[in-house]
């Protein structure tokens, strides 16, 4: 599939059920022409994942995900061979040997062979055999350390790898590629520069109600409308850490299974644990705070 | 990649193209440094505009390296240039990399395009543009320490009548010179712990397979040698909070002099300065000059010398920045006397969130070198429960007794009380707190010295 401009970009995102901004659709049509890897920061529950969920679902290819996290190497993401095979396959030609019925192969030859690679995210995206380009999503990069971030700098340039033992695999489509990061810690400009950089907000009260009508099929108008407002408020309020978006339809799902028509402050109180994850944001929300930003929220509907 | 991207920019019709084909350059450290085709070399107007866009943004800090002029150039061939808005987010996605430096390009932008125009709408005009240069020195704080490099310096009244910092060890310039130099000899690690990344050791506990049969495949045989690994150790990171009241001013030279060599010394080093509000100071402090580091310190800090109000300060530290600098079993060293002039209950709040997300939170106050100190001050009491280390910097001794604490940390973290609910201080007086830090162990308890008055 072909997407010829932003406007596009977006009405296909949206048919795959993905609301995106200006700014968002235009980092993506962009990533996708120039063929650069699409970098996005933001808080969490924004939505960063999905897109690469998205991409592929309407890019009709495979997803492959790299899930990063501390200490994250080599042999997790690119290859590793298969060190158990390989010690049974020394042993038995061993045996073999010794029976006297002799295979094709002696001692270790053949080991370091793509029967016993084991391929890891990174070199599955590059695997030239792919009939189209893949969507490949390394998620959460600030989890990884330095060492991964330069390693992926290089992957990032050529998308060959080389396997010493093997020699060098190119991939023939480039794949499509997203990067995400919650920005736990400062990620090297050297690698975003090499990317569409995009800053994923939260959504404003529209494009918010907009994807709880779209992900929580049924869900009462009034209440959709009551939901959004409320998540506003709170994100202006002052918490170590405020609801997404995925908080958001977490609850308005939750309220629907409590077939809440309206919004009251002891539904409220009960349901905040899906909202806010600190103890901290509960405690201070919960009575009198609650009430106020429901009068507000009220408002809004009348 | 840069040539890469030339190359295709080159390739590409209309305007930008053949301006550009001659940025191709040796390496890549090369075209990293400002190799712009030149104005006027062949360019078209608009071509000319999008140069000094990227110029102004130069300018006013926000980095942009050729590589990325290149890939705009090769963006607006793509995207529609008669739709602001998207030559808006084109912009933003290709040359901008920083979060941080979003809203300083949002002004820009609109600064730029919309000459000539009137009510114009600035699409994310959230902040009023801060480029450092421009901003008004505040008063003190700048005039203090800018005064730094001037040989001949007139007497700042820095020296402390409360005799914490001895007659030997006034501050003017020259001293200041010592005291640096002292600094510098220390080697300031940080204690270290382990990573999850395994490096090859033959006393490690984990067995290194891929060596084991690349081995046995050298020899074209069973394996016959083991290798191991064990898992590489790294030193913490570290967060430096500094409090530049008005209470600590005459510390702020000493503060800031041992903020930059420690971020100097360190890569994972986090500064911060606070008062009545935060500043973050990474960034200037790793500036290679002292006198430049400092002077940019203070351009940032706006509050120098006013109040103090630890408890707000560490909420936007706590809110804004915790998650993304105490990462990683960091530890965070406090330098304050604790004179807060906000909420004591919110100061101990804070301080309970802070602690708990930390490998080891220091306290470093300058007034627990006089004898007689006692932590009674309404803020430093409600903070000291949450303390890990209690310890005074007044003098040469006690910051090499600091540097010593930071390198022998503990690999575990010090048990601290649980049982305090957020409600449980909020009514209680200040005075009736807990006055002493938290110590579940003996060798915590050791740290505080004799200096600690129960």
């Amino acid at each position: 599939m072909v997407l010829d401009s932003i406007d596009d970009t977006a009405a296909t995102l949206a048919r795959h059920d993905y609301i995106a901004d200006a700014g968002l659709s235009t980092c993506v049509f962009l990533a996708l022409k120039m063929g650069r890897a699409l970098f996005l920061e933001g808080e969490p529950g924004v939505g960063k994942t999905e897109i690469a969920k998205v991409l592929a679902r309407a890019l009709d290819t495979r997803l492959i995900r790299l899930q990063c996290y501390e200490g994250l190497d080599v042999h997790q993401s690119v290859y590793e061979w298969n060190y158990p095979r390989q010690l049974l396959e020394i042993q038995a030609r061993a045996a073999d040997g010794a029976a006297g019925t002799d295979g094709h192969e002696h001692g270790t030859e053949g080991i370091f062979t793509e029967e016993f690679l084991l391929k890891r995210p990174l070199l599955q995206a590059v695997d030239p055999s792919l009939e189209r380009a893949p969507v490949l999503l390394i998620d959460e990069i600030d989890r990884a350390d330095e060492e991964f971030e330069s390693f992926l700098l290089e992957l990032l340039s050529e998308f060959q790898i080389t396997i010493p033992e093997l020699g060098t695999v190119a991939a023939r489509h480039r794949p499509v590629t997203v990067i995400t990061s919650n920005r736990t810690r400062e990620v090297h400009d050297a690698l975003k520069r090499r990317c569409v950089y995009h800053w994923i907000d939260y959504p404003s009260a529209e494009r918010e109600l907009e994807i709880v009508r779209l992900k929580v099929p049924g869900i009462e108008e009034r209440l959709a409308g009551q939901v959004v407002r409320f998540v506003q408020s709170l994100r202006a309020q002052e918490l170590y850490k405020a609801p997404g978006v995925a908080e958001t339809l977490d609850w308005a799902t939750a309220l629907g299974h409590l077939e809440a028509a309206d919004l009251g402050a002891e539904t409220v109180d009960a349901t905040l644990g899906l909202l806010v994850k600190y103890q901290d944001d509960v405690d201070r929300l919960r009575g009198p705070l609650t009430r106020e930003l429901l009068r507000e929220a009220a408002e809004g509907t009348g | 990649m840069g040539e890469r991207v030339a190359a295709t920019a080159a390739g590409a019709p209309g305007e930008g193209g053949s301006a550009f084909a001659r940025t191709r350059s040796g390496g890549p450290g090369a075209a990293e440094v400002d190799r712009e085709p030149e104005r006027g070399e062949g360019g078209s107007a608009f071509a000319r505009n999008q140069l000094r866009f990227i110029r102004m943004l130069r300018a006013a800090g926000i980095p942009v390296v050729v590589s990325q002029t290149l890939a705009w150039f090769q963006a607006l061939e793509l995207i529609d240039v008669g739709r602001r808005e998207q030559v808006f987010h084109a912009a933003r996605s290709l040359l901008v990399t920083r979060a941080a430096d979003l809203p300083l390009f949002d002004v820009l932008f609109d600064r730029f395009w919309n000459l000539g125009r009137t009510g114009g709408r600035a699409p994310h005009a959230i902040r009023p543009p801060r480029p450092p240069q421009q901003r008004p020195r505040p008063a003190a704080g700048a005039s203090f320490l800018g005064q730094a490099g001037r040989p001949d310096d007139p007497e700042v009244d820095v020296i402390d009548r409360r005799r914490t910092w001895s007659a030997e060890e006034v501050l003017r310039s020259k001293e200041l010179a010592v005291v640096r130099r002292a600094l510098l000899a220390l080697r300031w690690r940080v204690g270290e712990r382990r990573t999850r990344r395994l490096v090859g050791d033959p006393a490690g506990r984990r067995l290194d397979l891929r060596a084991v049969l690349r081995d046995a495949a050298r020899h074209g045989g069973p394996p016959l040698r083991l290798h191991h690994r064990r898992r590489k150790v790294k030193p913490r990171p570290l967060v430096l909070l500094a409090d530049v009241s008005g209470s600590m001013e005459r510390y702020s030279r000493v503060v800031l002099q041992f903020l930059w060599v420690v971020a100097r010394r360190r890569t994972d080093v986090e500064c911060f300065a606070f008062g009545t509000r935060l500043t973050r100071l990474t960034p200037s402090l790793k500036l290679r000059n002292l006198d430049r580091a400092l002077e940019a310190a203070a351009r940032r800090v706006i509050d120098w010398s006013g109040g103090t109000r630890i408890g707000d300060s560490l909420a936007e530290f706590n809110r804004r920045w915790s998650r993304r600098v105490l990462h990683r079993g960091a530890v965070v060293v406090m330098i304050s006397d604790g004179w807060e002039r906000g909420d004591a209950a919110r100061l101990a709040h804070e301080m309970r969130f802070l602690q708990h997300r930390c490998h080891r939170l220091i306290w470093l106050n300058p007034l627990l070198g006089q004898a007689g100190y006692r932590p009674l001050v309404a803020g430093m009491a409600a903070a000291l429960p949450f303390v890990d280390d209690f310890l005074p910097v007044h003098d040469l001794a006690s910051l090499e007794q600091l540097a010593r604490r930071l390198a022998t940390l503990p690999s575990r973290r010090p048990e601290r009380r649980q049982s305090l609910v957020a409600s449980s201080f909020s009514a209680a007086e200040p005075a009736d707190l807990l006055a002493e830090p938290n110590h579940g162990n003996p060798r915590q308890q050791s740290s505080v010295g004799e200096r600690r008055i129960g």
